[in-house]
């Protein structure tokens, strides 16, 4: 694998042919914010708060450092006032969904975006596909996926597979960010097996961990 | 029927196809696309076989043709006459014994089924004729009359498959490339890319196996072009397709066309079916050596489908969201290949080209935009229809003297083009020259050729929340600005039309467009912002009235508008108070009817019901209702009818 | 639906798991649904996993997870019909059904869709009902259409 030279906040970087601006940057000590990346993930590219700007031959655009190759030359700057700007608002649109997570207020901090300049959504999903993406490509289990698009999307267990797999993996749950992944859990345990017990202090015991790890 | 194993052998069937037809035959063709086929020509049809069996006519005397869609989709269902070229319009089955008895018995026109001019009166017997076409440069789209696409001998019989014989008896791959290049054909789909430069690039890609790809899922509401040449003329289709494949070294060819389009989907199955046959694809494509297939893939109702990346992961059976597009598709695309994926009219356009070589394609168009377009020109419009036209015609020609300008006497207010990509271009820019660069300098973009045309009645705050609306439906979810972005911004657009506004909102929605056209992940999401970023640059002053003063200057948002009957016109005929589904008008004969505002429901029965002569309801916006007339008023004397 | 049928299905496509969405219409069109049986044996043959399938059977708008009415009433919302009305058309339908798009009548009678157009542009509003086209609808002739269904 070639060496490949580029530049990440005029700091040059060098790096291996194949690998992503992301992974150059922290291989060189850049901090870029990512919600949707996990090393044992492939590439999501859909939260997009780990946008930045590339210079390549002249033309100057935004992409997803999570995605994007690094190339030969490349001039990357991981923080601009569009950038910030971007930033920004995509904390802003998930916070509407899950003001509480950690890692979103931490991230709102640090570019002061505002968990109430939207409505409150229902859902506290942000779509990060960590759980799906996890069972899937890790765990090879698809216990957990996708359903339906846009603004109807959502995840769903399999209840067949989820009562059989889960409780003895739950190797997901730490990664969701907003614990909307546990309470969908639990949900769906309910409805596919309702509990005989009444007995509240028996149930407390079968719930999965919240937050994240 | 044999197989054609080489140019010599297809040229002489060819001939044996055209001297079997005598030209003088009459030949009534009907158009059987799916518009004029929901119009009622297939009753138009069997009228037209049980009448000539009934009169003992045989097909040396008169022979009927279902052709592909023609597009004066308006006046359908549409029937020529050959060889005379008569053209009837909105024929019914009614109709059909005086054609056969007149036209083809006695070679005489019915007058009244011919196309009168609006404006001189004079009426047009050849299809040529008529203004509608005769402002139009039909290079494409106007063989679909003298097609049934379910009969490839009528692609044979002009010419068809020539292009091909062409491309493999006597230029190289690279050849082809460069004729393609040469032409400087933008691709018809929406992008716009030089089509020439991405086949190029896939030929170039040193990886197998390649694709070629048709994107037939035409998404755009409001654009038919798509779907009247894959009805009408599948072949061209195909033989640009293979053209395509031997070009980049492609053998495997797919069309993924919209579920929604069965006729389509029908055709291009028995086209390719008989393409079989005839040996244009399969092995050793006449005598070439070169091999290629087609498969047909249906779409299941996703607009997103329609977006290249989005279209190929569909492909390989899976939910269509796109990928982003840091490597180009003409490098890794189709399963990680080269793959070469152009829209329909593109590839409709090879054959063309190669058989008239890339000078004379250049004859037409513009310096950046080469060659002739397509479009489909619907909405407030009295000639609805497709329109083929050189690019650099201007948007007042294609929407006054071919589209005959705007009906009922209504005033032009914009046309919106390029779909949910696109946006409104207002008056003032009508003379703008049709093309790539221009309309998107304009604030829209070419798209797929969608033409929709508005009038006065149509709230512009409305369309650009029935854009953001439709695009929240389509969205595959997948990334943060689309998804959420364009939540947002339908929340606020919806929130304006009810009278909801607050000052700000504007420049919310400018953020969330900047945001969103910026930073999604494909070009749905980057183009969303589109319809609202250009009705708000040219029609600022109506989100301004909606939101400052709740008024709806176009009084079409129904939660801003009230319903008021003037006491100086109505006339107490009751029909309003008979037609009103909420009882909400008060009145009696000669009682002047008032409309009770808490109980009205604003489903508008009353203003389309009321008697033109006396045009008593009126749409009220922005304004409290005038309060209503005393009761002793309210009683119509005979005398004070006089005006 | 007969399990047999769903592989012969599966069988034309050679059981190619890219051929999915393909199935999926195939059977959705013989059966206008799809049971759940019919997924998991989808799943099963194509070597597929559940999840996936029912992630392609909610994002596409053609395919149906529960059962549908005798009349498929498919009313076009695209922007040119948009531009001539369709809502009264939509609002008409909604009033004579008593149900919403996405909905099917308790008798099982109709269900209603809202599509984003069927391409017969010149001839908007449109409904199409069974896969019949009905054009320039007003909401007078889309309640005489709907009434002449049984």
């Amino acid at each position: 694998m070639s060496e490949i030279l580029l530049q990440i906040d005029g700091k040059e970087v060098k790096a291996k042919e194949g690998m992503t601006v992301l992974q150059a940057a922290q291989s060189a000590g850049v901090s870029i914010p990512t919600l949707c990346h996990h090393e044992k993930l492939e590439p999501f590219g859909g939260c997009r708060i780990c946008i930045v700007e590339v210079e390549v031959r002249g033309w100057t655009r935004h992409v997803v450092s999570c995605v994007y190759p690094v190339a030969e030359n490349l001039v990357v700057k991981t923080r601009s006032e569009k950038i910030d700007k971007i930033r920004k608002m995509i904390l802003e649109l998930l916070l509407a969904h899950a003001p509480d997570s950690p890692e979103l207020k931490d991230l709102a901090q640090a570019y002061g975006a505002d968990k109430d300049r939207f409505e409150k959504d229902a859902s506290f999903c942000i779509h990060c596909a960590l759980c799906v993406r996890y069972c899937a490509e890790v765990k090879k289990a698809n216990a957990v996926g996708f359903v339906d698009r846009g603004i109807r999307k959502e995840i769903s267990f399999i209840p067949e597979i989820s009562s059989k797999e889960c409780k003895s993996c739950m190797e997901c749950f730490p990664l969701c960010p907003t614990s909307y992944l546990q309470a969908v859990f639990v949900l769906t345990e309910a409805l596919a097996s309702p509990s005989p017990s009444s007995d509240p202090e028996q149930k407390q015991e079968s719930l999965p961990p919240t937050g994240s790890g | 029927m044999a197989q054609l194993n080489s140019p010599e052998e297809l040229e002489k069937f060819r001939q044996e196809v055209v001297s079997r037809r005598d030209p003088n035959t009459p030949c009534i063709s009907i158009c059987a696309g799916a518009g004029c086929i929901a119009s009622g020509a297939s009753e138009v049809i069997a009228t037209f076989k049980a009448e000539i069996e009934k009169e003992g006519l045989k097909t040396d005397v008169v022979d009927t043709k279902e052709t592909g869609c023609p597009g004066f989709c308006e006046r359908g269902p549409i029937v020529v006459i050959y060889p005379e070229e008569i053209c009837y319009l909105q024929v019914t089955p009614e109709d059909v014994p005086e054609i056969i008895s007149q036209t083809i018995k006695k070679k005489q026109v019915v007058d009244r089924l011919l196309y009168v001019d609006p404006t001189t009166g004079e009426s047009a017997t050849r299809e040529s004729d008529i203004p509608f076409y005769s402002n139009q440069e039909r290079n494409i789209i106007g063989n679909n009359i003298h097609i049934d696409p379910k009969r490839i001998d009528d692609y044979l019989a002009l010419g068809g498959y020539s292009a091909l014989v062409k491309v493999l008896s006597g230029m190289t791959a690279e050849e082809v490339v460069e004729e393609v290049k040469k032409s400087n054909i933008r691709g018809r789909g929406g992008g716009g890319f030089p089509a020439g430069r991405k086949w190029e690039g896939s030929r170039n890609a040193p990886d197998e196996p390649k694709y070629v790809i048709v994107n037939a899922d035409e998404g755009d509401p409001g654009a038919f072009m798509d779907r009247a040449l894959l009805e009408g003329n599948p072949h061209s289709v195909l033989e640009g397709l293979i053209i395509g494949g031997y070009a980049i070294g492609s053998h495997e060819g797919y069309i993924y066309v919209r579920q929604e389009y069965p006729l389509a989907v029908e055709n291009v199955n028995i086209a390719i079916q008989q393409a079989e046959v005839y040996g244009f694809l399969g092995e050793n494509i006449l005598g070439s050596g070169f091999d290629f297939t087609i498969t047909v893939h249906r779409g299941a109702g996703a607009f997103v489908c329609g977006e290249s990346t989005a279209l190929m992961t569909a492909l390989e059976g899976r939910a269509g969201e796109p990928r982003p597009k840091y490597i180009r598709s003409n490098i890794k695309g189709l399963w990680e290949k080269p793959s070469v994926l152009n829209n329909v009219e593109t590839w409709a356009n090879v054959p063309l080209i190669i058989n008239k070589g890339a000078d004379w394609f250049t004859q037409f168009g513009t310096d950046g935009s080469k060659g002739t377009k397509i479009f489909s020109l619907v909405g407030k419009i009295t000639n609805t229809g497709l329109v083929e036209v050189p690019m650099g015609i201007t948007l007042k020609d294609i929407i006054y003297k071919i589209g005959g300008g705007i009906p009922e006497g209504k005033q032009f207010k914009a046309v919106q083009t390029g779909g949910p990509s696109g946006g409104c271009i207002p008056e003032e820019l009508l003379d703008l020259e049709v093309g790539f660069d221009e309309l998107t300098k304009a604030g829209s973009m070419m798209g797929s050729g969608g033409m929709i045309v508005m009038d006065e009645d149509t709230c512009m705050v409305d369309v650009a929340r029935y854009f953001i609306n439709f695009l929240t439906d389509e969205s595959c979810g997948k990334c943060v600005p689309c998804r959420e972005g364009l939540r947002q911004m339908l929340k606020i657009l919806t929130n304006i039309t009810e009278g909801k506004g607050k000052a700000g909102d504007i420049e919310l929605l400018e953020e969330l467009s900047e945001v969103t056209g910026e930073a999604s992940l494909c070009a749905l999401g980057t183009s969303a912002p589109n319809p609202f970023k250009s009705t708000v640059r040219y029609f600022r002053d109506e989100y301004e009235a909606h939101i400052k003063e709740k008024k709806c200057p176009a009084l079409s948002c129904k939660e801003l508008i009230s319903y008021h009957i003037d006491p100086d016109k109505c006339s107490a005929c009751m029909i309003c108070l008979r037609k009103c589904p909420a009882d909400a008008v008060d009145g009696a004969k000669k009682k002047i009817h008032i409309i009770d505002q808490e109980k009205c429901t604003k489903c508008a029965t009353c203003f389309e019901v009321c008697p033109s002569r006396f045009s008593a309801v009126q749409k009220i916006s922005g304004e409290p209702v005038p309060d209503p007339i005393p009761e002793d008023a309210r009683t119509i004397a005979k005398k004070s009818k006089e005006k | 639906m007969d399990i047999n049928r769903i592989d012969q299905i599966i069988d034309r496509y050679d059981s190619d798991a890219s051929a999915l969405i393909q199935v999926l219409l195939e059977i959705q069109s013989e059966n206008h649904w799809l049971p759940r049986e019919a997924l998991e044996r989808v799943s099963e043959k194509l070597e597929v996993p559940l999840s996936r399938i029912n992630h392609i059977a909610t994002f596409y708008k053609a395919f149906s997870l529960v059962p549908k009415g005798r009349h498929e009433v498919h009313i076009c919302m695209g922007t040119a019909c948009h531009v001539r009305g369709a809502t009264r058309v939509l609002d008409t339908v909604e009033d004579l059904t008593g149900i919403k798009p996405g909905e099917t009548d308790l008798d099982l009678k109709f269900s209603i869709e809202t599509v984003n157009c069927l391409g017969c542009c010149a001839l908007g509003p449109v409904m199409e009902i069974d896969g019949k086209t009905h054009g320039k609808m007003s909401p007078a002739e889309t309640s005489d259409v709907l009434k002449s269904y049984e």
